[in-house]
C-alpha cells in the first residue's frame, strides 16, 4: 500500500500556523533571544555618536536602519560570523546539506526512482530535516566493551577536524577564516588527522567489523595521501606560495587545470578515496563488513560522522576549486552598487537616510562567492556521479592504484610543472 | 568448562592470527543463513556455510495434505520463482494420477515458467549488484522486475505467490489480450537487459573484481554436483530443458548458454544470458501456442494415486529442480522430496572461498545463484 501525501487545504494550513505560532514564540524567547545576545557579546560593536554600544543597547537598535546596518556590518566582519556562518561552518553545512539532497535526487533519477518525495511540499526538500530529527531522537547505544571516552570523542573529533579543514578555504577575496601563509601545509596536516580518528573510533568500538573497516580506512587513507600531496606540489611549484588565497590570485589569467590536467585527475581520484566515496567505499563496504568503522555508531553519533564526512566532501571539492579551477576568479556578473547608496545611504520611504555602514558588502565578494559556489557545486556533482555508475573495488586493487599508478602520475605532473617553470612559461616572472 | 558451544560461538584465542567472522544471519551480506568465516588478515582461511535458519518443513507438511492443497505451500520456499518450484511436483502428480495435459496448457506453463525465471533472476541480479556496491544495478532490475510481475499478475492474479500450476494444467486460461501485452513487455525487457550490459557487465571495475575469483573448474563443477548456471558457467553444456525436455520444450528452439572460465564473472553472466534466452522462448511459445482449448483437466475430489513413485525435474532459475513423490494409494502423498539447485550449489562455497580475499566473499557467494530459503525448504 502506498502512502499518499495529504492534499493541501487552506483551513488545515491556517490551523497549523496558529498552532505553530505558540511554538515560534516559545522558541524565540527561549533560544533565539539568548542566541542573539550571545552573538552581540562576541562581535566588536561600532562606536556610534561617540558612545560605545553595549549588547543591551545594540539589541534595541537592531530594528532601526540607521543603527541596525552598521551593527549588521560589524557582525559581518567579526571573527564570530566568519567561523560560525559565512566562509566557515554555516556556509559549508548549507552546501553539505544541499549536497545530501542533490545526491539523493540525482541518484534517484539515475536509477529510475523518485527519491525523497513526501517530506516537505516540494520534492521532499525537508527529508534531511526529518532524517536529522530521527537520528536525534534515536537512542545512542554504546557497546558494553567499548572504550567509552574515545568512542564518544571520535565523532566529535571527526566533525571538528572537518570543520578545521573548512576554515582554511578562501571563498572570496579576503573571506577566509584562517588566512595562513602555510595554508596548504595546514591542509596536509588536517588530512593527516582523519586516519588517526578513524582508527581510534574503530578500535575503541571493540568489535570485529569496525576493526576491519578501520584497518581498511587506514590503508586507504595513508596510501592515497601520498599521491594527494604529490599532485598538489605542481601548483605550489608554479605559484611559489602555500597561501591558498595567493594561489587563487595567481590564477587570474588562467586556471591550473589547463596546464596540470594530470595533477587534477590524480587529485580528484585521491580525493574520492579520501572521502570514502564509491568506488572507494571499502571502509564502509556493506555486504562485506556491515558498515565498516561506522557499524557501532548509532543515533546522533552516526549523524555527526555523516555531517563530518559531508563537510569533508565540501572542503575537498572547494580545495579542488581553489587549486585547479581558479577559486573565486570569474567574469564580473554582479552589477555594481548604485553610487547614491555609497554616498547618501538608503532611501527609506520619502526620506534618504545617511547610514555609515553602507554598503554592507563589496561587489567582488558577491561575485567571488557566486563563482566559487558554482564551481564547487560542479565539482561536487562530479564527485557524486561515480556512485551511480561504479561498483566497489577491492582493497588490493585500491592499493595497487594508489601506490603504482597515481604516484607515478603525480611525479609526471611535478615534472610538467618544473618544465613549465624552467621554460619560463609560468611561475614568478613567467610569460603568462 | 568443556561445554560444547555451537560452531562460530566458540571463544577464540586472543593471540591467534585467525579471526572468526560470523557473516549472518544478521548481516547485510548474508541472507537467511550464516557463513562462519575465518580470516587471516584479508585472506579467508576457511568458510563454513551454516544454512537452516528458515527451515519450515515443507516436505513433511506435504505428507498431511492432499495433492491439490499441497500447491500453495510447496511454492513458499521460492516465492519469486513459484511456478518453477511447482513444475516438477505437478509433472510428477500428473504421472501418478495419469492425467493428460492439453497442448495449450503446456504452452501456458512454459510462458509462465519463463516469466517466473525473469522475476527470479532479476531479483537475484539486483542483489548481486548491491553486494558489489553497485546501487544502480540494484534499482534497475528491481524496477524492471515489476513489468514481469505485472504480466504474471495478469496471468495468475497474484504478484508473487502465484499457485498457478496445478496437476492437470494451469489454474486459469490466459486473460484477453495477454499475448500482445506480453510481447510488448518482453521486447522492452530485452532492451533493458542490453542496457544492463552497458552499466554492469562491461564495467571495467566489475570485470577486474570478479574475473578470476572463485574459479570452479569443469571437473570440480561436475564432481561437486553443482547445477544450473554455476555448472554452465564452468563449461558444462547441461540444461534440463534441452537434455531432458519436459512439456513442450522439445518443440521449442532452446539455446543453452555455456561459458568457459567458471569464475564469478561468468557465473554472474550466465543468468543474464539465460534471461535473454527466456525472451526467445516466450516469443516462440506465444507463436506456436494453440489459440484455443482447455487448460485444466477436471479432477475428482481427493484424487488418489496407486502404489507408485515418480521423480521429475525441471530447470529452475537456480538449476535443476527435482521432485520425488511416493504415493501409497491415499489422497496424500506418502513422501515428497524436493531436490533443489540452491543446496547443491551451496556445497561448493567452502571450496571456492578458501584462500580468497574477504572482499571477494560477496562476489563469490551470490554468484552461486543460491537462495537460502529454498536450500532450507
Amino acid at each position: 500500500m502506498s502512502v499518499i501525501a495529504p492534499k493541501f487545504r487552506l483551513g488545515y494550513f491556517l490551523k497549523s500556523l496558529t498552532d505553530n505560532i505558540f511554538w515560534i514564540i516559545v522558541l524565540f524567547t527561549l533560544v533565539g533571544m539568548p542566541a542573539i545576545m550571545l552573538i552581540l557579546f562576541f562581535i566588536d560593536l561600532p562606536v556610534l555618536d561617540g558612545t560605545l554600544l553595549t549588547p543591551f543597547l545594540a539589541f534595541t537598535m537592531i530594528f532601526h536602519p540607521e543603527t541596525g546596518v552598521p551593527l549588521l556590518k560589524s557582525l559581518l566582519y567579526s571573527d564570530f560570523f566568519r567561523i560560525a556562518a559565512f566562509p566557515g561552518f554555516g556556509f559549508a553545512a548549507l552546501l553539505a546539506a544541499g549536497t545530501i539532497f542533490a545526491e539523493r535526487k540525482l541518484l534517484a533519477k539515475l536509477q529510475l526512482r523518485v527519491g525523497p518525495f513526501y517530506c516537505g511540499k516540494f520534492e521532499g526538500i525537508l527529508q534531511l530535516m526529518a532524517d536529522g530529527l530521527k537520528l536525534i531522537s534515536k537512542e545512542i547505544i554504546i557497546p558494553a566493551k567499548a572504550d567509552k571516552p574515545i568512542f564518544w570523542a571520535a565523532p566529535i573529533l571527526f566533525v571538528a577536524t572537518a570543520a578545521a579543514f573548512v576554515s582554511l578555504i578562501p571563498v572570496a577575496p579576503g573571506w577566509v577564516v584562517a588566512d595562513l601563509d602555510v595554508g596548504l601545509l595546514a591542509v596536509f596536516a588536517i588530512i593527516g588527522f582523519f586516519p588517526i580518528i578513524t582508527i581510534l573510533s574503530a578500535w575503541s568500538a571493540n568489535s570485529k567489523f569496525p576493526f576491519i573497516g578501520g584497518i581498511r580506512a587506514l590503508h586507504q587513507m595513508v596510501s592515497f595521501e601520498i599521491p594527494l600531496i604529490l599532485s598538489l606540489l605542481g601548483v605550489v611549484i608554479l605559484t611559489g606560495t602555500l597561501n591558498l588565497s595567493k594561489i587563487v590570485e595567481s590564477q587570474s589569467n588562467y586556471w591550473f587545470i589547463a596546464f596540470l590536467p594530470i595533477g587534477a585527475i590524480v587529485f580528484f581520484i585521491s580525493m574520492l578515496a579520501e572521502l570514502e566515496r564509491i568506488p572507494f567505499d571499502l571502509p564502509e563496504a556493506e555486504s562485506e563488513i556491515v558498515a565498516g568503522w561506522l557499524t557501532e555508531f548509532s543515533g546522533m553519533i552516526y549523524g555527526l560522522v555523516q555531517l563530518g564526512s559531508y563537510l569533508k566532501l565540501y572542503a575537498f571539492a572547494a580545495l579542488f576549486v581553489v587549486l585547479f579551477l581558479g577559486g573565486w576568479q570569474g567574469p564580473m556578473v554582479v552589477p555594481p552598487f548604485p553610487a547614491e547608496i555609497i554616498t547618501h545611504g538608503i532611501v527609506a520611504g520619502p526620506i534618504t537616510i545617511h547610514v555609515p555602514g553602507l554598503p554592507i558588502t563589496t561587489q567582488e565578494m558577491l561575485n567571488g562567492t557566486l563563482w566559487f559556489t558554482l564551481k564547487t557545486v560542479a565539482v561536487i556533482f562530479f564527485i557524486l556521479i561515480p556512485r551511480g555508475v561504479f561498483p566497489r573495488i577491492r582493497i588490493d586493487m585500491l592499493l595497487s592504484i594508489g601506490w603504482n599508478k597515481l604516484i607515478a602520475l603525480a611525479f609526471i605532473n611535478i615534472f610538467i610543472a618544473l618544465g613549465l617553470l624552467y621554460a619560463g612559461v609560468l611561475g614568478p616572472g613567467g610569460l603568462l | 568448562m568443556t561445554a560444547r558451544l555451537p560452531p562460530g560461538l566458540q571463544l577464540e584465542k586472543v593471540d591467534d592470527r585467525i579471526m572468526t567472522l560470523n557473516v549472518g544471519p544478521q548481516h547485510p551480506g548474508s541472507g537467511h543463513m550464516r557463513l562462519i568465516i575465518k580470516v587471516d588478515g584479508d585472506y579467508i582461511v576457511s568458510c563454513d556455510p551454516d544454512p537452516g535458519y528458515v527451515h519450515r518443513g515443507e516436505e513433511k507438511m506435504a505428507e498431511y495434505r492432499n495433492y491439490i492443497t499441497n500447491i500453495p505451500h510447496l511454492e513458499r520456499p521460492v516465492i519469486h520463482d513459484s511456478c518453477n518450484i511447482l513444475y516438477p511436483y505437478c509433472l510428477g502428480v500428473e504421472e501418478l494420477l495419469g492425467l493428460e495435459v492439453s497442448e495449450r496448457a503446456k504452452y501456458v506453463r512454459v510462458i509462465a515458467s519463463e516469466l517466473n525465471r525473469f522475476t527470479y533472476t532479476l531479483y537475484w541480479l539486483a542483489i548481486y549488484g548491491i553486494f558489489l556496491g553497485h546501487s544502480t544495478m540494484f534499482m534497475w532490475p528491481a524496477g524492471d522486475r515489476e513489468l514481469a510481475i505485472d504480466l504474471l499478475e495478469k496471468l495468475t492474479g497474484a504478484r508473487v505467490t502465484h499457485s498457478y500450476f496445478v496437476p492437470g494444467g494451469v489454474r486459469n486460461d490466459l486473460p484477453a489480450n495477454f499475448e500482445d501485452v506480453c510481447l510488448r513487455q518482453i521486447n522492452y525487457l530485452e532492451k533493458r537487459l542490453k542496457a544492463y550490459a552497458d552499466i554492469f557487465y562491461d564495467n571495467p571495475i566489475l570485470i577486474a573484481r570478479t574475473e578470476k575469483t572463485g574459479v570452479l573448474s569443469r571437473e570440480d563443477a561436475i564432481r561437486l554436483g553443482t547445477t544450473g548456471t554455476v555448472l554452465r558457467a564452468s563449461g558444462v553444456d547441461y540444461d534440463v530443458r534441452t537434455k531432458e525436455p519436459y512439456d513442450v520444450y522439445d518443440e521449442l528452439d532452446v539455446h543453452t548458454n555455456v561459458l568457459k572460465n567458471g569464475d564469478s564473472y561468468d557465473r554472474s553472466k550466465t543468468p543474464w544470458l539465460d534471461m535473454l534466452e527466456s525472451c526467445n522462448i516466450i516469443r516462440q511459445a506465444l507463436e506456436k501456442m494453440p489459440k484455443s482449448g482447455s487448460v485444466r483437466v477436471k479432477l475428482k475430489p481427493n484424487p488418489k494415486g496407486g502404489n507408485d513413485e515418480v521423480y521429475k525435474r525441471v530447470e529452475s532459475g537456480r538449476g535443476s529442480l527435482g521432485a520425488y513423490i511416493v504415493s501409497r494409494s491415499k489422497p496424500e502423498p506418502y513422501r515428497v522430496k524436493l531436490s533443489v539447485g540452491s543446496f547443491r550449489n551451496l556445497i561448493c562455497m567452502p571450496y571456492l572461498l578458501k584462500g580468497e580475499k574477504l572482499g571477494n566473499m560477496p562476489a563469490v557467494y551470490w554468484s552461486l545463484n543460491y537462495w537460502p530459503v529454498e536450500a532450507d525448504r
